[in-house]
């Protein structure tokens, strides 16, 4: 996994509450069997009038030239609900996403974007709100994430201080593969599986 | 220290737990689909890793499958090299399979249970966010993403932090022709769609005990449709009496040994939750959902509800945006809203009693015109009993298409697809913006009243049938 520090870029939003996954990358585009190309396929029944994707619909943000390139996304409470699709944070980080900022977010999404690489930042409704109208209100407006310091910066210079799990932080800032973390303790497992009760064997 | 039932569970799966890092909790069960499973089949092979324990890995076919055939041919090209990839990764790690040419092949939440694969006080994940399912059995269950699914393939253990408790109990008894499905629709109306978010929730009290193991299946399943990690529900005589003499259930001395295990899986008397939310079954009506998230939901005898009657913002949005998609006013009855569509499956409601709950109101009657009606049996053995018990043919009398098992259009990955605008009575968990086919919309309810509304070509008050 690439490792996550600090990132500063061009932010944008979708000012909706409970953005499910099937929202993120509907269900026709989850027949492949490899982890990418799924960015073209991101938010696509509202990106696109048409199935094949030729229309986009000019009122959807990720279609709006001022956001072009944006990596920074700003979204209100849950996002990431419904199916545990992974697809979804490999869509938005192929899309060119390294942040989400949202109140709250669903737990399997959450982390899935953490073994991604993808940093998921909780921050209050009111935060969310400002970063969104200082967004609106100033063409290019960037967010900085500073996972180090654990802050958000917003464009007028307001800093935000978020938390998270200190475990998921230290994975995401040394960039550390889990299951090589997970396989030193190969020893401890064995040792585990050798006391199992045989109805659990 | 006074435990509740998930702490007891997850107690005895700490493998490690080392400071600074989430705890290594061991995994008993890995179940594995054709849809989440090839990139993390392809992760072990890129970094050449074993697949730790295959004998602990079960795998189906069910997400892109055909209702229609049993054939390879009538799948998708991508659906078809997905659905071939699955079986060449179970080939070359030694997975048990159910393939589409299994009997015991289906929906990977209905195989589970009726396979004794599913046991109470072990860990199982899928990756599939229904995996709360297997809670019914007082298993911690839940649902991972595909890098989890090759963490568990690796290492048969995840990392994971322990989740906040809370105790979700329905006290007293359910009226006639309230089912599983009403109660944890009306649990998801009461906290809301996120209510769950960070909890372990336990299901308990008279009306969750009196249920079958299909009915607790139902509302374990729609645990994740209020945002939480899990739902559990204690194990009792039901569940042993479920799980005896199932495939891969313990026999003989290990059975007496994992049966007085069983006995101690329950929150101790005095047991902390973080949080606690009582329901009353008297009060619960047959519920459905008018709106885009399975929290936007209402008893049959209520109105759609008013966006002006919100006072936060950002639900009075959702809500104005919900009824704009699914095209309905608010203040309308719902017993006013007709459908053309009806789908009965899922993992959800599709075991031999919500089919048997579902033919007992096709039975004699006649799908209304212009209203297209599927039943999806959850697997191949739910099918056979269906058919040893005449539903089939029930069903086939009455005017609804009777298929092949898979998950079908309760996430519309094959074929069987709303089309824009089509008006669905579902018996799945999801009612999302396009879920079963884009601009279709979507109104989840029991199986009872799916199939009274496919008769009566709207929604119907499933008491009155009483």
């Amino acid at each position: 996994m690439q490792a996550f520090t600090t990132h500063t870029g061009l932010a944008t939003m979708i000012d909706s509450a409970n953005i499910d996954t099937d929202q993120i990358i509907p269900k026709q585009f989850l027949s492949k069997v490899t982890r990418d190309g799924f960015g073209v396929h991101l938010f696509h029944d509202w990106r696109y009038f048409d199935d094949a994707g030729d229309t986009p619909n000019p009122a959807f943000s990720l279609n709006q030239a001022r956001y072009a390139g944006a990596s920074v996304l700003l979204a209100k409470e849950n996002f990431g609900c419904g199916s545990s699709r992974e697809h979804a944070p490999w869509a938005l980080a192929d899309f060119g996403f390294k942040v989400i900022i949202a109140p709250s977010f669903a737990d399997i999404f959450y982390g899935n974007s953490i073994n991604n690489g993808l940093l998921p930042v909780c921050l209050t409704e009111a935060q969310v709100q400002q970063l969104m109208d200082e967004v609106s209100a100033q063409q290019g407006a960037q967010v900085t994430v500073d996972l180090q310091r654990q802050q958000v910066i917003a464009p007028s210079g307001a800093e935000f201080a978020f938390t998270i799990a200190e475990s998921a932080r230290h994975n995401l800032l040394n960039g550390l593969d889990a299951i090589g973390i997970s396989l030193t303790y190969s020893e401890a497992i064995v040792a585990y599986e050798a006391q199992l009760p045989a109805w659990r064997a | 220290m006074a435990k509740t039932l998930y702490e007891k569970v997850w107690d005895s799966h700490i493998v490690a737990a080392p400071q600074g890092e989430a705890p290594l909790i061991y995994v008993d069960r890995h179940l594995v689909h054709e849809v989440t499973s090839p990139q993390a089949f392809s992760g072990l092979k890129v970094a050449g890793r074993q697949l730790r324990a295959p004998e602990k890995t079960f795998a189906t076919m069910d997400h892109n499958t055909s209702t229609k055939s049993a054939s390879l041919d009538a799948l998708s090209p991508m659906a078809r090299i997905q659905v071939e990839t699955l079986a060449q990764n179970c080939e070359e790690f030694g997975v048990r399979l159910y393939d589409i040419h299994h009997k015991n092949q289906g929906i990977v939440h209905v195989m589970g249970p009726e396979l004794g694969i599913t046991l109470p006080g072990t860990v199982i994940v899928c990756g599939d966010s229904h995996t709360a399912t297997h809670g019914a059995f007082g298993a911690l269950a839940f649902g991972i993403g595909t890098s989890e699914v090759e963490h568990v393939m690796a290492t048969q253990t995840l990392r994971q932090l322990k989740a906040k408790t809370m105790k979700i109990e329905v006290r007293g008894h359910v009226a006639d022709g309230i089912t599983a499905k009403d109660i944890v629709l009306a649990i998801i109306g009461k906290i809301g769609m996120d209510g769950g978010t960070g909890y372990v929730v336990e299901f308990c009290g008279e009306a969750i005990e009196a249920l079958s193991m299909e009915g607790r299946m139902t509302v374990c399943n729609m645990a994740i449709e209020m945002g939480a990690k899990a739902g559990m529900v204690a194990p009792d005589a039901t569940t042993i009496d479920y799980v005896k003499g199932r495939e891969f259930a313990p026999k003989g001395a290990d059975w007496e040994s994992a049966v007085a295990a069983w006995r101690e899986l329950r929150s101790d008397d005095d047991a902390v939750f973080d949080a606690h939310v009582v329901l009353q079954a008297a009060d619960i009506a047959p519920q459905l959902t008018w709106g885009t998230n399975p929290g936007q939901v209402v008893a049959i005898d209520q109105p759609v509800p008013n966006p002006l009657d919100e006072p936060n913002p950002t639900s009075r949005s959702s809500i104005e945006k919900a009824l704009e998609y699914v095209a309905l006013t608010a203040g309308t009855r719902m017993t006013d809203v007709s459908i053309n569509k009806v789908f009965i499956g899922s993992c959800t409601n599709s075991r031999i009693e919500d089919l048997r709950s579902a033919a007992h109101q096709a039975k004699g009657r006649k799908v209304a015109a212009g209203v297209t009606a599927i039943v999806v049996p959850g697997s191949g053995l739910v099918k056979e009993q269906a058919e040893a018990e005449g539903l089939d043919k029930i069903f086939i009398d009455a005017g609804f298409e009777w298929r092949l098992p898979g998950c079908s259009m309760c996430l519309a990955m094959n074929d069987d697809r709303l089309e824009a605008g089509d008006r669905c009575a579902s018996t799945s968990n999801r009612n999302f913006e396009g879920r079963q086919g884009r601009g279709s919309r979507t109104h989840l309810v029991s199986p009872a009243m799916a199939a009274a509304a496919a008769v009566a070509g709207h929604f119907v008050d499933i008491r009155k049938a009483y």
